[in-house]
């Protein structure tokens, strides 16, 4: 285990509003760590629809959803916020003097005077593929993630799905496996072209086998796979072996560990108020999708207002003492110092 | 308006009546049809509004765009009828317009 992390403010969540939380707190002098349990910023903006126009951030009359996210990278550098990517933050615990231990699931820990859930829609969690029952298979031999690849030697193991995931795992998996058969519904596939010529080489050599169509029932018993049945397209069906299944069917936003962290919860979301948007635990912040307070929406720049006032608020609990003095970029060279264009 | 007929799984009919330039989800959105959940607002950015065009409309309506075609890998029994509601234009020409709503969206 890494040693405890002592800081100001971690910032649960890297998504539009979390970075811009960044940015509001680093005016104020804090410095934020951010985790997310992606392995990289952008929370739905860039999962979901970096490519995508957005028309209604202000005085950006289009941007697309990773062009945001890469500007407010840009906007939030010079407060250099330390970033954990691949974690997920999963326990939240009050100590005695008023600060909170975070912990996330690769093992970090951070104690923390405040705390911000910026958490959205929730974690983004691989996607459960539309087979009835496959709940029954999971873990032991349904698996949405490679923890050990050593796990697959001399396995039947049936990879599902068109992009860089199952293409990937689907060539790191095929010199290991005693056989990996690549099945998706159709034959044009999402993932890298360089991945997919790889792959097609590997079919053509014998290494592998690419089937088309879709896995409608998993067979075995307790949990133990043996065959998967696959639709073809002209609605025939057949058979194919196999010990282990790796689905990739996207990812999909759960609020997980979030829930158990004693907040008070509102049909999955956090509600707050609207001065500070603290939650009824002081120090515990909520802002962006995941709150709710009377005439929420859940847009990005309702996202960006809430962590100004946040921030203030942030501000006054680190450090009770401190007068906040109302600034603006444009005139203020206190702020343009820490901006680094004094 | 274009008169759209949303058939469920158990072959029960629903017609609502769409305006034309809005979408086939958008009609179903507002005409609160199961089965037809929209998670992402019509960005054809999920796969939960999946419907199967009925086969004589199939030509009129047209086949996905590769984008569309992307999406339906997470679709539940995804058929050679197959589309995302949210990618079809409501035009005149599709007063009439026939789709079922599958057994479960992905
Ligand atoms: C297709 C689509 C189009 C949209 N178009 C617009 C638009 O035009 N205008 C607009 O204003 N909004 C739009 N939105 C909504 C907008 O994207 C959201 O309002 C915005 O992303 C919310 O930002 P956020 O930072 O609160 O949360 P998110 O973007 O959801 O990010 C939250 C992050 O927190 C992480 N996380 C959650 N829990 C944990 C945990 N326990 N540990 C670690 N990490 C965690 C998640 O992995 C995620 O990355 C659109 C959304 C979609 C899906």
């Amino acid at each position: 285990m890494t040693e405890t992390i002592k800081t100001d403010v971690v910032i649960v969540g890297a998504g539009p509003v979390g970075l811009f939380a960044v940015f509001e707190l680093g005016l104020l002098d804090i410095r934020a760590h951010v985790v997310d349990i992606l392995d990289r910023p952008g929370g739905q903006c860039a999962e979901l629809y970096p490519e995508k126009p957005i028309y209604d951030i202000p005085a950006l009359p289009v941007v697309t959803g990773q062009q945001l996210t890469d500007n407010l990278l840009e906007q939030i550098k010079p407060f250099q916020p330390t970033f954990h990517f691949s974690e997920m933050v999963t326990g939240l615990e009050r100590l005695p003097d008023d600060r909170f231990l975070l912990s996330t699931n690769g093992g970090e820990r951070f104690d923390t005077k405040v705390v911000v859930i910026a958490a959205g829609g929730g974690s983004f969690q691989p996607k459960r593929p539309p087979i009835p029952g496959v709940e029954a298979f999971e873990g032991k031999s349904v698996h949405y993630a490679v923890r050990r690849m050593e796990a697959f030697r001399g396995r039947h193991v049936l990879i599902v799905g068109g992009g860089d995931s199952a293409l990937d795992w689907t060539l790191n998996l095929a010199p290991l496996a005693a056989r990996v058969t690549l099945l998706h519904r159709r034959d044009a596939f999402r993932a890298a072209p360089d991945s997919v010529n790889k792959m097609r080489a590997l079919v053509d050599a014998g290494v592998i086998d690419l089937t088309l169509g879709q896995a409608v029932e998993l067979i075995g018993e307790n949990g133990v796979l043996e065959a998967v049945r696959v639709k073809r397209d002209d609605g025939s069906t057949h058979e194919i072996a196999a010990d282990d299944m790796l689905p990739f069917f996207g990812l999909t936003m759960k609020l997980g560990p979030i829930a158990d962290w004693g907040l008070q919860l509102n049909e999955n979301l956090v509600p707050v108020d609207t001065e500070k948007f603290e939650t009824t635990t002081p120090g515990i912040f909520a802002i962006g999708d995941i709150n709710a307070y009377p005439g929420k929406l859940k847009l990005i720049l309702s996202g960006f207002h809430e962590a100004a006032l946040m921030a203030q608020a942030a501000a006054r609990r680190i450090d009770p003492e401190r007068r906040i003095v109302f600034q603006y970029t444009t005139s203020s060279s206190n702020l343009q110092k820490k901006l680094g264009v004094a | 308006m274009a008169k759209i007929t949303f058939i469920d799984p158990a072959g029960e009919q629903r017609t609502v009546q769409a305006e034309p330039g809005s979408t086939v989800m958008e009609a179903a959105i507002r005409n609160d049809i199961p089965g037809i959940d929209a998670e992402c607002g019509g960005a054809c950015s999920c796969a939960t509004c999946h419907v199967y065009v009925d086969e004589q409309w199939t030509e009129k309506v047209g086949g996905p765009e590769p984008m569309e075609e992307d999406m339906l890998d997470f679709a539940y029994d995804v058929r050679p009828t197959s589309r995302l509601s949210c990618q079809i234009k409501i035009t005149p020409e599709l007063d009439g317009l026939v789709v079922s709503t599958p057994e479960r969206q992905g």
